[in-house]
Parts: C-alpha cells; structure tokens; sequence
C-alpha cells in the first residue's frame, strides 16, 4: 500500500471517530449581527494586514470585482473556488459577524460551523492575533458588496467530504495564535509572526504531504503555486548569491532585486501587495527570512555573461543573441538604469527544475495598467518548442553552475498544453 | 536595393530617385529665390507671406497642369499636409490630386521656423490660402489676355479657366513657367466658403494609404544608394566624460565595422549592415569607460529642489478694479512632475558628407534653424548644409530629432560620401530626450457672497519649454565634442504665446486678477517643448481650482465655468460639450463620476471643452475613462476628421500623461529607460467612446488644433475622480498609488 | 545564407543566423512594413505573423525561422488590392503618424483569422501589447471591429447557412 492511501486510510478511521462522537471544531454561527460601522484607523490598519495577507489575490478572479471570489485553486484533489468575502449579504459574508470572521481564521470553519478546505490557509491565520484578525475584519467589511456566487468546488471523492476534514485538521492543524521567542528581537518576532501567519509564505514555499498537508519539518523548504515552484527559502535556498536583507526587502516591496530576480507568477501579486505596506513590516519579514536561510551553505558562483560578440558554438547561443540578448546581454554602459538581472543570479535558472524558466520565458512579464516593473514578451508563437527547449537548457548550462535540468520537454509540452486548453 | 560600395559613383538623377516618394527633387533653384526676401513696407501680408512675399516661393505652375505647393511646414502626422493640399486646392480649383506638395526643405520651401505652437494652419495656411487665390488671378488675367475677353467673363474650374461663350484655357496651356514670380498682395479675392467643395470636407490622408501597405513613408524607411548604418554610445549620464576605449581597434574588425568615430564624449560606430552596427555598438559601450556623471536632484525632494532655483519673476497680468469684497478665500497647489515625448519611433536621421558639401534627411521640426545649428557645430558656411524634412513618428514637441540629425552630420563628416544612417535606440531616447519642465501651480481666489470670483492670483513655476537649435549649443552631441558647444542660458517665451505660463492667464473675467510667472533657468535635467507646453499644467490648475470654487459656491460646474465667460465661441463649446454629454440629466454611482474643463489655447488658438465620465477602482486604484465627449472650434475647418483626430489623439494621450506618465530618476540618473519603466496607456484603459464635434466657422481664421485637447482632459479626469470619490488630488500623474491611498480605505 | 519564406516567397538572405527578423525585413529585404520602436519586444512596432501568430521580429532571429510562414503587412495587401483589414484601417483613417500601425495590422490579423467574431473586451486585451502615443486606439478598434464585420459578412455569403 503506498504511503497516500495509508494515510487516507488513517485520515477516514480518524473522521469516523470525529463524526461519531460528534466532536465539531467551532460552534454555530452567531446570529446575524451586523457590526457598528469601523474607525478609519482600524480599517486602515486591516488594509495593511489584507495586503501582507494578500487576501485580494485568491479571492478575486482575474479580472474580477476585488473580493468577490470565484477564482479557482488547483489542488492535487481536484479544484476549489474561493468565496466571496465582500459584505453582500445574499452571497458574501456581509452577514458574519466579528466572531464568525474570527473562527473562520482561527479554526478554519464556516458560520455553520462546515470545516473549511485548507486552501484557504487557516493552518497559518491561526497564528494571527485577535486585534489583527478584528482589523481585517473591518477592513474586508467596508468593501464594495458584490453579490456573485462561486461555482462549486469540483473535488474528487472522498476529499468532497467535508467531515473528513475534521480528521485532517486532528492530524495536521495546530491551532493557536503566535507565541513570541522571548530569546529573538522584536523584529524577528514580527517577521516570524507575519512569515508563519498571515503571510502564510509556507503554503506556497513549504512541500506538502500526500494529504496536501505543508511538512512542517521542511518548513519553507521550497515548494509549489499554481504550477510554478516556489524557491526553497530556508537552508537549501540555491540562489548563486546569498540573499541579504535589503536585497530581500527591494524583492518584497518593489518586485525585483538585481542579485536575484523578478517576482513573476504568483509571486507577483504578492510583491504587489507587499509594495503598499508599511516599509517597517516588510523589513521585519525579510530579516526572518535572512534568519530561515541562515544555515546555507556557499554556493557556486553564476556564470559570468559571455563576452559581446565572442563566437558561441550552438543553436542556444544563436537564439539567445538574436532574441534575448538586447536586454539580457551585458548591460550597455549607457544603459545603466534599464535593471535586467543578471540572468546567471536568477531564482528561476537555479531553480531544481525548468518550470517557472518556462513559465517566464513563454508568457512574458507582463505589469498591470501603469506600474513600473518587468516588461519582457513571451516567446511561444515565436520560438517552437524545440527551440525553447534549446534556449532553456543553453541559459540553464551558460549562466549557471546547476546541473542540467532533465526535464525541459515534458514540463514544457505539459505548460503548452495547459495553455491551448485554457 | 542596390548596396554601392564606398567610392562608387552614383548618378544624381539615381540618387534622387532612390529616395523614391520620399523625397521630391528639387531642380536646380534660380539664385534670386534664395535670398532673403526683404519684406515691402506698407500692410502686412496674410501669414508667413509676410516673410516670404515671393508667390513662386509657395506655388509654381507646371506646363502639364500640375501644381506644386510649397511650405515651410512638416508632416508631424496631423495632417498638415493633406490640409494644406485641401486649402491650395479649393482657391484653386483644381482636385487635390493635381497638388503636388514639398514640405519643409532648406534648399528651396519657405522658412516657417518650426511646425509648433499649433500655428501650421495659422501660418502657412492662411499663406497658401492667399498665395492660392491670387495665383488663381493671375492665372485668370492670363487666360483673358490669351482669349481676348474681359476677366469677368472667366471662371476657374477643375484646373482649367472657362469662358461664358465655352471656351476654355487649361492651366497648363497658359505657358505658367514664371507666372508666380511676383510679390504677393496683402488682400486676396478668396473664394467665398460657402461654396467650398474641398475645404472643409474630411478628404482622406494623402499619406495613409502608404502606411497601411509598408510604403516608404519615414525617415527611417529612406535608403539611399550606398547607405551605411551607425549607432551612437552615449554617455551613462548626464556630464559623464569618455575616459578610454579598450581595444578599440578589434572592435573595428568585427564583421561589417567600417569605422569608429569619436570627437572628444562622442563616440559612434559605423558598419555596413543594421544589425553589424548594433553588435558593434554593445561592444563599443563595453570597452569605453566614463568619468563620473553630474548628479540629479532626488526625486523625492524634486519640488523642493526646484522651489531653492533662482528665479525671474514675470508679471503676466495684474489687473484691479473695484469689486464685491471676497466672503471666502481658497487656494490650492498642484505639481507635474518631467514628462517624456516617449515617440514611438526613436530619433533617426541620414546625413551624406559629400564635396564639401552636407545634406541631412531629419524629422526635425525645423530645418531651417537645424541647419543654422548644425552647420555652427561643424563650422561651416550655411549654404553648404541642408536639411530636408521627411516624417517621422509623432514627435509632440522637441524631442532627439534635431540631436539625431546632429549625429549623423557628425558622423558623416568622420566618414564623408556614403550617406550616414543613424538611429537612437530606445533607451537612448528615452534618457537623453528634453522632457516636459517638471512645474508647480499656486492659485488663490476669492468669492463674493454670490459665489462669483472676484479675485484671482496665479503662480507658475517652470523651466524653460523651449531649449531648441536654435544654435549648436542646443544640439546634444555638441555638448560631448571635444570643443563643446554649451548649452545657452534660456529665455522665457514672450507672451502671448508663452512657454511655462501659455495659458497661465485664464480666459475666464475676473475684476481682481494677477499672474505671476516664475521663470527657473537652470535645468537640472534637460527639458524643452512638449506639445501644449505649459498649457497642459496651467489649465489643469485652473480647470481643476475652478471645479473646487464651484463646489464651494454650490454651482454646477458647467454653469459656474460660464458665469465667468463672455467669449461667445467659448460658451458655445462649453454649452456644446455638456449638452451632448448629458450633462445636466448625469447621475453617479459609487466609484462613478463625471468632470469637466475649458481651455482656449494660448488664449489665441482653438477652444475645446471636455465632459468625460469616469470610473475608480479603489482596490487597485485605477482610473479608468468610460466615455469622453468634446467640443472643439478651430475657426474655418479645413478637414473636420482631422481634427476630430487631432482632438481624440490629444484626449488619449493627456490621459495617458494625466493617470501614469512621470519620468523617474535618482541621483545619478534619468531611470526611465524604457517602456518598462515608463507606463503608458494600453489597449485595456482605452475609454468606451470618445465623440467629438467640430464647430466649423466659414470663413474665420484657422486656429490650429494639435495642443488644445492636453489641458482641459487633465482637468476634466481630475474633476471626475473628486466626483468619483471625493478625493481631490491636485499633483501630477493621478496615477494608481496616489488614487489608492485617497480613496482606498 | 538562410531561405526565407516571407509572404509565400522564398527570399534568400545573407545574414548571421543571430539577426532579429526586424533588421533582415528592413535593411536586407527593403521592406518597411514592421518598424523598429524599442527592439526590447515592449511596444510591438516590429509586429509580424509567424505560422498565424502575432511576434515581435525585433526579438527573433531569424535562425529559428527555418520552414516557419513569415507574413508581414507587406503580404496582405498593396494600394492597389487592399485587403479587408487594410482597407478598414484606410476607412476609419485609423492613423495619425502611423508608425504603430503596420504593427497593429497584423496583431489584428492575427486575432481575424483565428476568431473573425471577437469581442471588444477580446480585442483590446489582444491588441495591449502595441502602443500607439499618437493616441489612434479609438479608430484601430473601430477598423478591426470593422474588418470583422466584413470577413463574416463575407463568409456568410459564401457560406450560407444550411437549413
């Protein structure tokens, strides 16, 4: 028996001790009291934590009305639709009150007192203070209403289960607000607070379980979101160059850093969100994170660039001269400002496998309406698939000192896919 | 496309017909109509007639019927040209497509000075509209001496004079050579416009056609036989100085690499192909190494910076006269940070050095001073330079045109008889390009108890908005020679044109009213024209205090706007605009609102109004126009269309402006270095519908149109956006965090 | 030397497989249709069709060309025989300098031929990669809008429904 269904077997014998002795995480619902209207300063405050929270981003579609959900989440059991958390009261939570906000956060149930999928990242909100799950609370309650239902949540059976939930939580949610380390400094505790909570960095930067469960030995040690990797931020980061803390505040808040990258796919809405928030916050995240990584061990170094027109053999080099070099070729002097990375310093080349260079080098970065940020076309249409494959592993063995990625084709064919059938 | 090799002889008549439609040929010019045509004492003529009385100057008459138009105005993409064939045409009588039109071209158009300041149609217009009518006089006296009958008895049409007994003179038989060799009358028969058929209908751009099919139609799409390509390097930063070039001599023996030139910090590289010449340019920014750039103020403190620059303080108006004393006080500030032309097409230009000889093609908006500038930077006698005019993308002002073309003489000089071709590269442009004068606007007024302003004082802050050549001190390549040229301290443009005050004085009649102009003159980071000048700051000061007195006088804005105004073409735009918008039956919604604004340009050009209805997102901020109508008069209407084009344009592009665009720097330099790091409007944020409608005046003196619509679009988004959420926000760009964080919570 | 098929013609070039396609159209070729505007793929003056798509040429070299269908704006049409997208951009006098409009075309091509019946909010997301500073969006939608218009049109009559 392989190590899923053991652990499903031992998840089901757990539900069916929970449902029959009736242990319920949370109570029902309050009832439906609608809450005073909220002091400028507190929603203010909630706008931050929301940012650092990056609530907008999993429960908005893309193109969407902020909050009002309907935005799919692939799980490796199936897909879930985010709610609508805008205080409509028909279909949002325009009818919770501060209380039902706050279980919701903390224990991961709905007003009914329903189990709610740990898509929704409760393992981590748990950690968030009362004052700072009251704030969002106001915060979220003074958006615009929308009324929009989500579609239903299309997931396998027996994951549709909600009770069964009941025994994935006993198995896996440590439930409780953060306990500071009295021997760290206060800004390590912010960082660490906002890291572990409501950042919820882990669900994304932390591998998971065959019962999607984040392995909290292996905390933030790199891990997936929506088909991208998401960089190992703890001891086996493999980042040519160490991080620092100002390298990885530049990161958060303005969404790239010339030793390391650009925040692209899921990343970017995060750095979106974190360029609004108090500058003091986003230090304290990025000197925990310094403090995550501390046990790294050296790493070599990227490759120089090639020198200008020095003769590279290769069909690699060809294309890379001819489609990549005008901004990723060495820097024209008179050019200082135009910040491309050195792409030998890239997360995404370093990274254990091909698929955020993939991701990045078909699709393009792209900003939002009138942002400052990474402008790069996408090559699908323009290179075949050969050829991306030819130009990833070129970029992969002359910029860096990583071991080839072994596999360019079957992640790119997979992504190409993906696309044709969206 | 023939490639000759260096020294090969290519005939005259080759060379001109290589540059295919671009260019025309000019046969060789008697001497006489090179010289200065002294102006006669007595009434002024009509336009740049005035400086150019010499009727052939503007119109010669070919013994085929054909006729050639000539002016000293260029092709921007407005239009011009088509209008200006229109204008000739109608006093003509002959269809457009037998005017054969030159554009601006030192070696024998008239000089205009720039195509700017929305004069072309003022100017040349009304010139070749005069010059057209009498030529068609003289054409008619002709025509009655050969047919032996009485003028009257004569009507030009469709190209040929006919007689009431039917007999009938086509132009091209009244032997025309020397015909227009006369001096131009100050008073012309015009023809009267209610019987126009040309004038004033929206004929089709002459130069479309060509740009839908990949014909040559840019300074970048010349090639001429034997044409080589360059690129510059330039400086990191402003005052870098080149120190070295490592290993210049291996750089010349890459594939293609004819030659690098260098001439003190100018540095450039010359190959036979394209792409050659960039290869050689990466590497040739490689080995040169720099001295340590002129530090820029920090942004974050810009306006401060800016308000420690001495100044020369300029009275514009001060108006007094006894008043209802002012009940209530208000005054307001407002900032614009630098702007970019951003053109879409960076700077290119083809200069041939050849028998001591220079000719330039450039997209320069004044060849005339271009060639006085360049052939000051190369010491030479002006005669031996010329500049041709032959388009170039939109420009929107002085941009690296004339620097490009400075380029490429120097560079054709190093490397005499191939022609030269340069082009800037993006980033280039980007950096090195005069920006829009960053500004600041102060405004205090005073109403009485019926809520009418009965006291006003202005303040504008500004650089310079003009650093044209002018001059070689003007050219950016002049300033990297080893014997530079220096940048000349500016002056202020006089009134009532203007520069950082254009439009500073309102239209509107205030019985208490003064304006003071600040004129700063030293330039921290290189600025010059941008289309509207300080028009767009000014009236989106004033458009946007004038709604915030509005509100405090409990008055719709539209009506507040005419209470101030008796300009009777003014009110008919403004009552215009808000009838077809919907003005009085609008009604908001959350996030939804609508704003308006008035301008006349320069107080002297076309009047424009504009309502838009605006949406705000308050989670991203993002301000986004639904719908736009404006009003526009601009006198007699030679092409509505175009200038529904020019208004609709302008609307889109001082949105752009208004909501993303601000150039970025730090200390050491301009940070804007591309697209990336200069947003501009996309496809998404274009508005839902933009309506014009032209007020066309019979009759009345054309006024121009390019720069009208950049002010009052600014105004009207800022005036919508308070609509919209209630926050008033008074510095430039409202762009998406300055929206957020004034509305978001 | 490289062999490329450039609007149905086999066109012979003398060039470093490294070059973009942008300089091989203009300086080999002499063809003016796409335009250099930034040659960083941000702006998409250079556009051009490749086997249907939409592709900046200022960022491909032609090295990976080899057997691809390279269509440019040259190969829609000339003054004398306009095709649809052409004609409608001529009729909405969608242009004011017109640099950016070559590029538009054949991004809008692209969209046409793969889906004659877009809708306005499909359009401007296809068309966000090219700018235009004149200011013309307004009229280049209206000239795809109307293009599209025209190839149902057309395609209806030559196709009608069955019943």
């Amino acid at each position: 028996m392989n190590k899923r269904s053991s652990l499903l077997g031992l998840a089901m014998a757990a539900a069916v001790a929970a449902i029959l002795s009736d242990a319920r995480w949370g109570s029902p619902a309050d009832a439906a009291i609608r809450e005073p209207m909220f002091d400028r300063q507190t929603v203010e405050k909630g706008a931050q934590l929301a940012a650092i929270g990056n609530c907008a981003a999993c429960h908005t579609q893309p193109g969407g009305k902020p909050y009002a959900g309907g935005r799919p989440v692939k799980t490796p059991f199936g897909t879930i639709y985010s709610t609508n958390i805008t205080p409509e009261v028909e279909t949002g939570i325009g009818a919770w009150s501060q209380g039902d906000f706050v279980r919701a956060m903390h224990d991961g149930t709905d007003r009914a007192g329903r189990n709610l999928y740990p898509a929704f990242p409760y393992d981590h909100f748990t950690r968030v203070t009362d004052d700072d799950v009251n704030a969002i609370y106001a915060f979220v309650m003074t958006r615009d209403p929308v009324h929009a239902v989500a579609p239903p949540n299309r997931l396998m059976f027996p994951m549709s289960l909600r009770p069964l939930l009941s025994a994935w939580k006993m198995l896996f949610f440590d439930r409780g607000v953060y306990r500071p380390d009295t021997a760290q400094s206060a800004q390590w505790n912010r960082g660490a607070y906002l890291v572990d909570g409501l950042g919820h960095c882990g669900a994304c930067h932390t591998p998971r379980n065959a019962l999607g469960a984040e392995k909290k030995s292996q905390d933030l040690g790199g891990g997936e979101a929506e088909d991208w990797h998401a960089t190992a931020l703890d001891a086996s980061s493999p980042a040519p160059s160490p991080w620092t803390a100002e390298q990885m505040f530049k990161y958060l808040r303005q969404g790239w850093d010339n030793s390391h990258g650009t925040a692209a796919g899921p990343m970017r809405p995060v750095s979106h969100d974190l360029s609004e928030v108090n500058e003091e916050d986003v230090r304290a995240i990025a000197a925990y994170l310094m403090w995550t990584m501390k046990q790294r061990p050296p790493r070599p170094a990227a490759r120089a660039e090639p020198p200008v027109g020095a003769a590279q053999p290769g069909d690699g080099a060809v294309i890379f001269e001819g489609a990549c070099a005008s901004c990723h070729g060495v820097t024209l002097a008179s050019t200082p400002s135009t910040h491309t990375v050195p792409l030998g310093l890239t997360t995404s080349l370093n990274a254990p496998d091909s698929r955020n260079a993939i991701h990045i080098v078909l699709e393009g970065i792209w900003p939002d309406s009138g942002e400052r940020g990474a402008l790069m076309p996408g090559f699908e249409g323009a290179l075949s698939a050969d050829q991306l494959a030819t130009l990833l592993a070129y970029l992969r063995a002359h910029f860096t000192s990583q071991p080839p990625w072994p596999d360019i084709a079957p992640h790119l064919r997979e992504t190409m896919q993906r696309k044709d059938s969206q | 496309m023939r490639t000759g090799r260096a020294g090969s002889t290519v005939s005259r008549r080759e060379f001109l017909a290589a540059g295919g439609a671009l260019v025309v040929a000019f046969s060789l010019v008697a001497p006489s109509r090179l010289l200065a045509q002294r102006a006669a004492a007595g009434p002024k003529l009509p336009g740049s007639l005035e400086a150019t009385p010499m009727l052939d100057s503007w119109i010669r008459v070919g013994a085929d019927g054909s006729i050639t138009v000539m002016t000293g105005k260029a092709e921007l993409g407005q239009g011009v040209k088509t209008a200006l064939m229109q204008i000739a045409a109608e006093q003509l009588s002959v269809q457009p497509t037998q005017i054969i039109l030159i554009t601006a071209d030192t070696r024998g158009t008239p000089d205009e000075g720039y195509t700017a300041g929305s004069n072309s149609m003022k100017d040349s217009g009304t010139a070749i509209m005069n010059a057209a009518a009498q030529v068609r006089e003289l054409l008619i006296a002709r025509a009655a001496e050969r047919l032996n009958i009485a003028p009257e008895r004569l009507r030009a049409e469709n190209g040929a004079l006919i007689a009431d007994d039917g007999r009938r003179a086509a132009y091209g038989e009244l032997v025309p050579d020397k015909l227009t060799q006369v001096r131009a009358q100050p008073e012309s028969k015009l023809k009267d416009p209610s019987t126009y058929t040309v004038v004033g209908t929206s004929m089709q751009r002459v130069d479309i056609p060509a740009k839908v099919t990949g014909g040559a139609a840019y300074v970048q799409d010349l090639r001429l036989p034997g044409m080589v390509h360059a690129r510059v390097v330039r400086p990191p930063g402003y005052g870098a100085r080149l120190r070295e070039v490592r290993g210049a001599p291996d750089i010349e023996k890459m594939p293609g690499v004819h030659k690098i030139v260098r001439d003190g910090s100018f540095l450039a590289v010359v190959a036979e192909r394209e792409f050659q010449a960039i290869v050689a340019m990466r590497a040739l920014a490689v080995a040169a190494s720099w001295s340590d750039r002129s530090s820029l103020p920090d942004q974050a403190d810009l306006f401060a910076y800016l308000q420690r620059l001495p100044v020369d303080a300029i009275v514009d108006l001060d108006v007094h006269t006894p008043a209802n004393p002012g009940a209530r006080s208000f005054e307001a500030s407002f900032t614009r940070p630098y702007q970019m032309h951003g053109a879409i097409g960076p700077a290119c230009a083809v200069a041939q050095f050849k028998d001591g000889a220079l000719t330039v093609w450039t997209h320069s908006q004044g060849v005339f001073p271009l060639r006085k500038s360049i052939a000051e930077m190369l010491r030479m006698p002006d005669e031996r330079v010329n500049c041709i005019h032959v388009e170039g993308s939109g420009c929107y002002g002085h941009n690296a045109a004339d620097d490009a073309a400075a380029d490429a003489a120097l560079i054709a000089r190093a490397f005499p008889d191939r022609p030269v071709r340069v082009q800037w590269m993006r980033e280039q442009e980007h950096m090195w390009e005069p920006y829009g004068p960053a500004m600041l606007t102060s405004v205090k007024a005073s109403l009485d108890g019926s809520g009418n302003i009965v006291a006003w004082e202005y303040d504008v802050m500004s650089n310079s908005h003009s650093t044209r050549p002018g001059g070689a001190g003007n050219l950016l390549p002049a300033w990297h020679l080893e014997a530079p040229f220096t940048q000349p301290v500016p002056k202020p443009i006089p009134l009532p044109e203007g520069g950082g005050d254009r439009n500073a004085i309102p239209l509107y009649k205030f019985p208490n009213a003064r304006v003071v102009h600040r004129f700063v003159a030293s330039m921290p980071i290189r600025v010059s024209a941008l289309r509207a000048l300080g028009a767009y700051m000014n009236v989106f000061s004033i458009e946007s205090f004038m709604d915030e007195l509005a509100q405090a006088a409990a008055a719709d804005p539209v009506e507040f706007r005419l209470r101030h105004l008796d300009d009777s073409r003014a009110r008919e735009v403004i009552s215009l605009a808000a009838t077809r918008f919907g003005w009085s039956t609008y009604t908001r919604s959350p996030g939804r609102g609508r704003g308006f604004a008035f301008a006349r340009y320069k107080n002297l050009g076309a009047y424009v109004a504009v309502a838009l209805d605006l949406d705000v997102d308050r989670e991203s901020g993002l301000a986004r126009i639904l719908r736009a109508v404006a009003a526009v008069d601009s006198g007699q209407a030679v092409n509505p269309d175009g200038i529904r084009n020019q208004i609709e344009g302008g609307i889109i592009q001082s949105a752009s402006w208004t909501l993303h665009e601000q150039v970025t720097f730090d200390t050491a330099a301009i940070t804007s270095a591309d697209w990336s790091r200069y947003p501009v409007l996309r496809f998404p944020e274009i508005p839902e519908s933009i309506d014009v409608h032209v007020i066309d005046r019979p009759g009345q003196p054309f006024l121009g149109t390019g720069e009208a619509a950049q002010g009052p679009t600014a105004a009207a988004i800022a005036n919508a956006v308070a609509n919209a959420s209630s926050a008033r926000i008074r510095d430039l760009p409202l762009d998406r965090k300055r929206l957020k964080a004034a509305i978001h919570v | 030397m490289i062999d490329l098929d450039i609007n149905g013609r086999t066109q012979r070039v003398d060039a470093d497989p490294n070059t973009p396609l942008l300089y091989v159209l203009r300086d080999h070729l002499a063809m003016n249709g796409a335009k250099f505007g930034c040659g960083l793929g941000q702006c998409g003056a250079c556009t051009v069709m490749i086997d249907g798509e939409a592709v900046f040429s200022c960022v491909t070299p032609i090295s990976v060309l080899n057997g691809r269908r390279i269509k440019t704006v040259e190969g829609l049409g000339t003054t004398s025989k306009l095709s649809v997208l052409q004609r409608a951009f001529i009729d909405e006098q969608a242009a004011q300098c017109g640099y950016c409009i070559a590029g538009m075309i054949m991004r809008a091509e692209a969209l046409l031929e793969k889906n004659p019946a877009p809708s306005d909010a499909e359009i401007r997301r296809h068309m966000m990669p090219n700018l235009c500073r004149c200011g013309t969006h307004m009229r280049i939608l209206r000239a795809v809008r109307r293009a599209a218009q025209v190839m149902r049109a057309a395609s209806a009559q030559a196709s009608p429904e069955k019943v």
